[in-house]
């Protein structure tokens, strides 16, 4: 059957092209792959190939023609023997992309943008009345979570640098491999990108990998591990491969260890479809949310804090206690003024409320606990209540999660605001080392009181 | 450098390569020109719009993937970088299903959300598709962990070019599958070139069978353009994964026809170069060749396949062109399980 030979489009962003010069002349053989043209991009000369097989019947456009627009057809191969008359030239069939209408698609693209679906997470359960509670750190709470859900799934296992053998740079993972052996609990070198891409590929088979980072400061070596695969791949896959996936590691600043060690990660995953972001205050959060982290079949961000992982907190005495992602909870109610934080920002935040009640202001604390999804529903019924909303975090300022409540706040409760939304946050410089500036780059109790008060206008 | 493809390529061929029956062979010849007649199509609509963004053709190194795929098992794992079209083809996936993607329409394999360098199929074991340079040596080596995890018995075969064998993280993964013993076959797609960039101005070591010497991981250099070669280094490799000792190092010496991508002119290697390569070393005419002097087939038996396949393409093709966009509503789904 004899075919048209179409002006191809040569690169992504090709309109038109000039036809530089014809190799093949009417009359020729030409089989699959032979050069039929040259062609002049607005980047480069290209040669075209013949894909069809056949003879050179006619040649439509000829040498040195400019502006030859993509899909006007430059030439007719037919069948031996077969004449060039046999497809007028008039038949070519234009692209589907300009069919407009033709096309089933083309008329459902014209039609709104839909709406993102809403996401509804179940608020936690209740503990029931009269359970027990044992007082723990954030370090055994984080243990015994790992350890519970080992014994329950044999995919689950944990790998790392110093978790092994060691028991954990910081201790977190001490006692596992005593019960659950090196298979479970592996020692990794110092390697992030490299650890991090095998746990991806292991989850990508359907296993359940908890993948420590010493620090978050050095899940930056790993970081296209987890934004490019593990949270990309569900999407690009049509939904066949999800990455069930733990990143897990202390974030944010310590004590003294300056720049490079010192960083919060919270807002950089925080922005990243694919991945849900966790950041715990108390050892009952981080129990029941690192137990709902590795039961999720998304890749999870759980951002610890070294600073927290020796303070202790009532944990409830329950055989499988689990937090759900994606809920807020009230860590105090006030009337007076919201205070928003997570992880160890709630810190200054639990003792500002306590400074503020003395003055007779009583502050509203809501510890977020998870930063994506973000449980704005909370935050808005309690600025509704408040009228006044004050974010706080150790992050930077410059598209921190708190200008995201702030922003959400301004698009969902903009009437019920008394005062602008203001922000508490790290300051906007590399953690320097001395002891007296790194106070100064980190926020403190007094600035979130001074916070709440400028929003009361007090 | 074509005359050390073609010396070596002459030096198997006195250790001579494990000849092939007339039904691998006959295998090999139709696999492979699947592969060609769909780059050539998928070409074609490129050129016609149908297809957008990145596209980069498989065609010239066919008889890598269609010469180990012929000694995989069931449940051998692959993976690979963004030259992927062959790769799935000869694990099975459906033919309309690709292109369909590579059109971006909802009869795609990843509903049209993926496209050429995203795609990937839980069935036949294939674990994408990466567009990101070197990030499937570590995926595929997390594959390898899940295989000996398990204890399953099977083997990843992770595929990587010249140019992913510079990237860091792909001796990160060669150090812990070697010290982990895990089962991989790391398969270096030599083409000669990364982008534009020829192996001997971007490697101080070009012999990528070397890459894992420091490792321990033991390496060979492969004539990539002839099948029964690819299916003998690869049959030696996997039954070293499947012994428990550790990952292999295959380097296929390959070559591509076409540019790196679809809007590469190409214009750092010679024409002579390209038809030299295409006139001696030619995978698919090698096997044919074979066949017709074998006398294991007729030239109208090789143009019966010829013509199936062209039709398997043409409806592959016709599908794509026709089935429509995916819906609006898809935008929102899969991000999360």
């Amino acid at each position: 059957m004899a075919v048209n030979i179409l002006m191809p489009a040569l690169s992504p962003t090709m309109e038109q092209g000039k036809l530089a010069k014809w190799v093949k002349k009417v009359g020729d053989t030409v089989k699959s792959g032979d050069v039929l043209a040259e062609i002049e991009t607005d980047k480069a000369t290209m040669e075209v190939e013949a894909v069809d097989e056949g003879v050179l019947a006619a040649i439509l456009i000829p040498d040195g023609t400019e502006n030859v627009a993509v899909n006007t057809p430059i030439a007719i191969i037919t069948a031996e023997g077969e004449s060039a008359d046999a497809v007028p030239a008039a038949t070519s069939k234009p692209a589907p992309q300009d069919a407009g209408g033709e096309k089933p698609a083309a008329a459902s693209m014209q039609s709104d943008l839909p709406a993102p679906p809403v996401v509804t997470v179940a608020a936690a359960p209740d503990v029931p009345p009269g359970t027990p509670m044992v007082a723990m750190t954030v370090r055994e709470a984080l243990r015994d979570a790992m350890a519970e859900e080992m014994r329950a799934d044999e995919d689950v296992f944990i790998m790392g640098e110093e978790v092994a053998e060691y028991q954990g740079a910081y201790k977190i993972t001490q006692g596992l491999l005593q019960e659950f052996g090196a298979r479970r609990v592996i020692d990794t070198p110092i390697t992030e990108h490299g650890f991090a891409g095998i746990g991806v590929g292991a989850a990508m088979t359907g296993l359940k990998p908890i993948v420590e980072f010493m620090t978050f400061n050095f899940a930056m070596q790993a970081i296209d591990q987890i934004i490019n695969s593990a949270a990309k791949t569900l999407y690009m896959s049509g939904g066949q491969m999800g990455c069930p996936i733990v990143f897990r590691g202390p974030n944010g600043a310590a004590a003294r260890v300056a720049a490079q060690h010192s960083q919060d990660f919270a807002a950089w995953y925080s922005q990243i479809p694919g991945l849900k972001v966790v950041a715990p205050y108390t050892a009952a959060d981080y129990k029941g949310l690192m137990k709902s982290a590795i039961r999720d079949p998304n890749p999870i961000i759980f951002l610890e804090n070294e600073i927290l992982y020796g303070q202790t907190f009532d944990v409830p005495k329950l055989d499988d206690y689990t937090v759900p992602i994606g809920k807020a909870r009230i860590h105090r109610t006030g009337k007076d003024v919201t205070l928003v934080s997570w992880s160890i920002g709630m810190t200054y935040a639990v003792k500002a409320a306590e400074e503020l009640a003395k003055e007779g202001i009583e502050a509203e604390i809501i510890d977020l606990r998870t930063i994506r999804p973000m449980d704005t529903d909370t935050i808005i019924a309690s600025v509704q209540k408040t009228g006044r909303c004050v974010t706080v975090e150790e992050g930077y300022p410059q598209s921190g999660v708190g200008a995201e409540i702030a922003a959400r706040v301004m698009e969902r409760a903009f009437d019920w605001l008394d005062a602008p939304v203001l922000r508490v946050t790290g300051k906007d410089v590399p953690m320097p080392y001395a002891a007296n500036l790194e106070k100064l780059a980190l926020p403190n109790v007094g600035e979130v009181i001074q916070a709440a008060k400028a929003v009361l206008y007090r | 450098m074509a005359a050390s493809a073609s010396s070596r390529s002459k030096t198997q061929k006195n250790a001579g390569p494990a000849e092939f029956t007339r039904d691998q062979e006959l295998h090999a010849y139709r696999e492979m020109l699947l592969i060609r007649r769909f780059e050539e199509k998928a070409g074609q609509m490129y050129g016609m719009g149908l297809i957008g963004g990145f596209c980069h053709l498989y065609i010239g190194q066919e008889a890598v993937v269609v010469g180990m795929q012929m000694v995989a098992k069931e449940g051998d794992q692959i993976i690979t970088g963004y030259r992927d079209h062959g790769h799935m083809l000869v694990c099975g996936m459906d033919p309309k299903g690709v292109m369909a993607e590579l059109t971006g329409r909802r009869g795609g394999l990843s509903k049209g959300k993926g496209g050429s360098m995203h795609m990937f199929s839980k069935e036949k074991h294939f674990y994408g598709g990466h567009g990101i340079v070197g990030a499937q040596v570590s995926l595929g080596t997390g594959l390898a962990f899940a295989n000996h995890y398990r204890g399953n018995g099977n083997v990843s075969m992770v595929y990587f070019g010249d140019g992913a064998a510079n990237q860091g993280q792909v001796y990160e993964s060669f150090n812990m599958a070697e010290l982990w013993k895990l089962p991989a076959v790391y398969i270096i797609e030599n083409n000669r070139y990364a982008m534009g960039t020829a192996v001997t101005r971007a490697s101080a070591q070009s012999d990528f069978s070397k890459r894992g010497l420091s490792f321990n991981i033991p390496g060979e250099q492969v004539d990539g353009m002839d099948v029964r070669a690819v299916r003998a280094a690869g049959e030696k490799a996997l039954a070293w994964c499947r012994e428990g000792k550790g990952p292999y190092i295959l380097e296929m010496q390959t070559y591509r026809y076409r540019g790196h991508s679809m809007s590469d002119p190409a214009k750092y290697r010679s024409k002579e170069e390209v038809q030299k390569m295409r006139e001696e070393h030619d995978p698919i005419e090698q096997v044919r060749g074979r066949l017709l002097r074998e006398k294991f087939a007729t030239e109208d038996e090789l143009k019966a396949i010829d013509a199936k396949v062209r039709a398997i393409v043409a409806e592959a093709a016709e599908f794509a062109t026709n089935d429509p966009e995916p819906d609006p509503s898809e935008l929102w789904t899969d991000i999360l399980v």
